[in-house]
């Protein structure tokens, strides 16, 4: 078994794939903290459709309920209202109990691979828990993943030992050796350096021409955005919904070149205006609440 | 540890560390030797002791050429090598149940939190009186304070986990056993042996009051005994055997954690 695009068995280019799924249905959906008693709306009545290999980018202001959105999807918070459905079935609805899984898998934002455990250790350890796979073949596909994105040699490194991009893309590759239908991104990027962060911005793409895999990616980042998502969503301040949804017609497989397209600049435009509404939204509720 | 003794000798990182032995045994010579100053004049002089300590026919019956000298080094050591596998297999087991449990926590905390304080000391006559034998009582006296050092750092190194693994592991579709098995118990390891060397330490400190007050045997006892006999010498001995003992034995902790933490170690070599 090989990673769906990645293997040696996969086609030249994967595309939409039918068997993978990936749909994500997100219906009506309200999440609401109450801690010690004060009421605070997160998320109210969003609802978002997206299309089983389709690279959707949520942009907001920080605080908008962005990351409680992303965390009900990957089952770590039951939402309050709403339900969220994956390829038709139901994986989150009130009074369910949560259950994260390896069909959707999270990034997170400032990683989350594990310091005590090698490379190697690493990127196997969904298929050891998993018990899915043999460990020498989880071993061996972990290897091939390695090498097929140039990190060949660092198997046996700790996290520590190597810098953050390089991080990042092992912890990209923890996530992609399951199979997921779902990558969940949560601001993954976040704190890297502008040339590290391009890097990183063609290891995905290379890896989503390859896999076709849902994205689901939050960002504060408008370039970032635009440059990666297929459609990119921006969210209002909280509570957060959807405000303006943009199409980004740019094509694919894309490089560094489409930075400078016409297109790309009329639509970071056209959300730089609905950002910017948002952030002053946000920036006189934090003064109200001070006041 | 670890490394060989010529390059220990030969680095000038270590030269400080024979630096400050060596000024501490002569300004101990000085006081007690060369000025004799009023107080200091009852202390036996380094070189007395070290002269008694070698001697194959010590004045005051005590030197390495003595069985009594080794006897007593093997009481003391395995009271606190029992006591301190005790401590460690029952405190870090409920260090983790603690950390890894809400529900646990909340019934056994606050009665963790109780007992803890109480020294080692104060639980001598209860542990004399009810343990049947003697040798139960220094046993246990040694061990309770290295337990609750046990304890609490283990639990602390739970709570200091990031919850950001948790919920990668579970992402990943780890079982709660794995979550318990590849994030619990790797992620708390450090805190873990920074409390076995706490342990470690206090576990000699209260070895030596168990054994004045109660042993028959071990370098507490020796200690009292030539206290009573007024045997300056031998108590000197007895103290630096204790130094000596308690250096060696919190070395092997840290090596034992180098060991079982290669993560930590290497990233210390990156930043370097």
């Amino acid at each position: 078994m090989s990673v769906r695009g990645l293997g040696p068995d996969a086609g030249p280019k994967a595309g939409p794939d039918a068997k993978a799924g990936g749909d994500i249905s997100i219906r009506e959906v309200t999440k609401i903290y109450d801690p010690d008693g004060i009421h605070v709306v997160a998320v109210e009545r969003c609802s978002l459709e997206i299309a089983a290999g389709e690279f959707l980018v949520v942009v907001g202001p920080s605080g908008c309920g962005k990351t409680s959105l992303l965390n009900v999807l990957a089952g770590f918070e039951d939402l309050t209202d709403g339900e969220i459905l994956l390829d038709g079935k139901p994986i989150a609805a009130p009074g369910r109990p949560v259950e994260p899984g390896s069909d959707r898998i999270v990034v997170f934002q400032n990683g989350a691979l594990f310091p005590w455990k090698t490379v190697l250790e690493n990127i196997v350890y969904g298929p050891m828990v998993q018990r899915r796979r043999e460990l020498g073949r989880a071993r061996q596909a972990a290897r091939n993943l390695l090498a097929q994105v140039g990190l060949e040699g660092i198997e046996g490194s700790y996290p520590a030992e190597l810098s953050s991009g390089v991080q990042r893309r092992v912890e990209i590759l923890r996530a992609l050796i399951n199979e997921p239908r779902v990558m969940l991104l949560d601001e993954p990027f976040r704190g890297l350096d502008a040339v590290a962060k391009s890097v990183m911005h063609q290891f995905l793409l290379d890896l989503f021409e390859r896999t076709r895999l849902t994205m689901f990616f939050i960002t504060h980042d408008l370039d970032e955005a635009i440059f990666l998502g297929d459609r990119v969503v921006v969210m209002t301040t909280r509570p957060c919904c959807p405000k303006l949804v943009l199409q980004v017609n740019l094509p694919r497989p894309r490089d560094h070149r489409a930075l400078g397209d016409t297109r790309f600049l009329e639509l970071k435009r056209a959300a730089l205006e609905a950002v910017h509404e948002e952030a002053l939204k946000a920036f006189r509720a934090g003064e109200r609440e001070l006041a | 540890m670890g490394i060989s003794f010529k390059r220990w000798v030969t680095n000038p990182d270590s030269w400080g560390a024979v630096a400050s032995i060596f000024g501490f045994v002569l300004l101990w010579y000085v006081l007690t030797a060369v000025l004799r100053l009023p107080r200091f004049d009852k202390l036996p002089d380094p070189v007395a002791v070290v002269t008694a300590w070698l001697s194959p026919n010590p004045p005051d019956g005590l030197s390495i050429f003595t069985s009594v000298y080794y006897m007593d080094i093997l009481y003391s050591v395995v009271r606190v090598l029992v006591s301190f596998a005790l401590a460690t297999v029952l405190g870090v087991g409920l260090g983790l149940l603690l950390g890894w449990s809400r529900v646990f926590f909340d019934y056994a905390f606050p009665l963790v939190e109780t007992l803890r304080p109480i020294p080692p000391i104060a639980w001598i006559p209860l542990a004399v009186l009810v343990l049947p034998t003697t040798e139960m009582g220094v046993i246990f006296i040694t061990f309770i304070a290295a337990f609750f050092a046990t304890v609490l750092n283990t639990l602390l190194g739970v709570q200091s986990i990031d919850q950001v693994y948790f919920r990668a592991a579970k992402c990943l579709g780890s079982r709660p056993w794995d979550v318990f098995r590849h994030v619990v118990i790797p992620g708390s390891l450090p805190a873990i042996f920074t409390g076995l060397q706490v342990a470690m330490g206090v576990a000699w400190i209260s070895l030596v009051a168990g054994e004045m007050i109660s042993g028959q045997a071990g370098l507490g006892y020796l200690i009292y005994e030539d206290y009573s006999n007024l045997q300056f010498v031998n108590i000197v001995i007895g103290m630096l055997t204790l130094g000596l003992l308690g250096y060696g034995s919190s070395a092997l902790v840290r090596l034992a954690g180098k060991r079982l933490m290669t993560w930590e170690s290497r990233r210390r070599g990156v930043g370097a």
